[in-house]
């Protein structure tokens, strides 16, 4: 049995675009951004992922199994970064994510990367674990924010003037900041001050508004989790 | 309001863009003498002719310049050029790809370049943790490290279906990105004494394997295998114990 990830002949003939996600995935609500940054129109689908995944997900994304996956005329794409950049590819008429010049591509790459490798898993060692290790989440979590407030730098935006890349890549994290202060008991504003400014500036904008949950919802959603975990 | 400062800097980016093309601005690599993410940057270079210094880190005794050049990870390779620093081996690789002229490392269809990305954070996220792990610890979870490398495998297997590299015709990312496969793979197999990959059972990637590793380019930035037998040989202890360490509690 060949497992073929593109799947084109399952699902030929779907024309457009089409987001298999989760209503609370800091991963989808990346692609939302991008695909309401960009002015395209898409199909959301939501995946009750309690209830178990569906024989669409599990077609589109037979290797991890994962939302987001983003459907181009039935053709899909997985992982929520290169659903970005495939995004800028496949759409070169609408505003472009990345930067044009290679250098600052790759800095957009490396902190896009950073923000993967380091925020969600240290969110969840924030809430999940006790004692020492929770310390050194805490530690962990100050760090990771205190380098990228390094790295926003007096700049409006991680693009520059513009909203790009890394931008979408993280603003999705900014509801999730009320947890992380409340579970790590620190302050953003007072240990990534340009970041606090940043996930406001963030939020006033229609594309990221109208994709992320309030921060409340996200803190209840973490009691939820918290309990399917067994965690007190 | 953007700053003026940041409208400068932005200037003057684009302006050092334009005029590296008429007086290129040195290449050096910052890497380790047998990383096969040190490997990639390297190759990446050779594939399109460009000329670099090597620069070999000892990594238990870090230099100034790769702290200072990658003080987020503080890991090799970075690859300095001119004044500017990318760090993250697959970055570099997308970085000199759409820098300098050369054969194409990405494919140009957007789609196939979203698929290239995809195998090669598979093969970094999925695959070699537990091809380490395989390697290096023992009894039951050995066993289960073992099949899950060997179900990845399958699924790399299936992808050179019909094709010489993984790129097609040429090299490319998902090629150097399973670097460690083609040549590093064997060296572990004999310190180790486990066997993973048999041509029985994976015969597109041993005949990959071949092909990737005698590429002339590929070879010039290729780790002495003898000497590699022998750091890996002395530090098999080492191996096994942080193989070990990182099994789940």
């Amino acid at each position: 049995k060949s497992i073929d990830p593109t799947n084109s002949t399952a699902m030929a003939g779907e024309k457009g675009l089409v987001l298999l996600d989760f209503w609370v995935s800091p991963f989808g609500q990346r692609c939302r951004i991008a695909l309401a940054e960009k002015g395209l129109p898409y199909e959301y689908v939501e995946e009750n992922l309690m209830a178990g995944k569906s024989d669409r997900l599990l077609r589109s994304n037979p290797i991890h199994k994962k939302i987001p996956v983003l459907l181009h005329d039935g053709r899909p794409v997985n992982e929520s970064l290169i659903i970005l950049n495939y995004l800028d590819d496949a759409f070169p008429d609408t505003p472009s994510l990345l930067p044009s010049d290679p250098y600052q591509r790759a800095q957009a790459r490396f902190w896009a990367d950073y923000v993967d490798k380091k925020v969600y898993d240290c969110g969840t060692r924030l809430w999940k674990l006790k004692g020492e290790p929770h310390a050194q989440a805490r530690a962990d979590m100050v760090e990771i924010l205190k380098n990228l407030d390094g790295a926003l730098g007096d700049k409006a935006f991680f693009g520059g003037h513009a909203f790009g890349f890394v931008d979408a890549a993280f603003a999705p994290f900014t509801s999730w900041f009320h947890s992380y202060e409340k579970y790590g008991e620190f302050s953003v504003a007072e240990v990534a001050p340009k970041i606090a400014a940043w996930a406001k500036r963030c939020g006033e904008r229609e594309s990221v508004a109208k994709s992320l949950y309030s921060p409340d919802k996200i803190y209840e959603f973490i009691g939820v989790l918290k309990k399917m975990h067994g965690v007190e | 309001r953007p700053h003026n400062l940041t409208i400068n800097l932005y200037l003057t980016s684009s302006t050092a863009t334009r005029a590296k093309m008429s007086a290129p601005a040195a290449v050096r690599v910052i890497g380790a003498f047998d990383s096969p993410f040190s490997h990639r940057a390297e190759v990446a270079l050779r594939l399109k002719g460009v000329p670099y210094e090597l620069i070999l880190e000892e990594l238990h005794n870090k230099s100034e310049l790769l702290l200072t050049s990658n003080p987020v990870h503080k890991k090799v390779p970075v690859l300095l050029h001119g004044d500017r620093a990318v760090c993250e081996s697959l970055i570099i690789v997308e970085y000199v790809d759409e820098t300098f002229d050369g054969p194409r490392l990405l494919p140009s269809d957007p789609y196939d370049r979203a698929m290239a990305r995809f195998w090669a954070r598979f093969i970094d996220d999925k695959c070699s943790k537990p091809f380490w792990l395989a390697m290096w610890t023992d009894g039951e979870a050995q066993k289960g490290f073992m099949k899950e490398i060997k179900e990845n495998f399958a699924l790399l297997e299936a992808q050179l279906e019909g094709k010489r590299f993984f790129g097609g015709d040429t090299i490319g990312l998902v090629d150097i990105a399973a670097c460690g496969f083609a040549h590093w793979l064997t060296v572990c197999e004999e310190v180790s004494g486990v066997t993973l990959v048999t041509a029985k059972e994976f015969p597109r990637l041993c005949r990959w394997a071949k092909e990737y590793a005698s590429d002339e380019k590929v070879r010039a930035c290729l780790p002495d295998r003898a000497q590699m037998l022998a750091h890996f040989t002395a530090n098999k202890e080492m191996f096994m114990a942080m193989a070990k360490s990182m099994l789940p509690k």
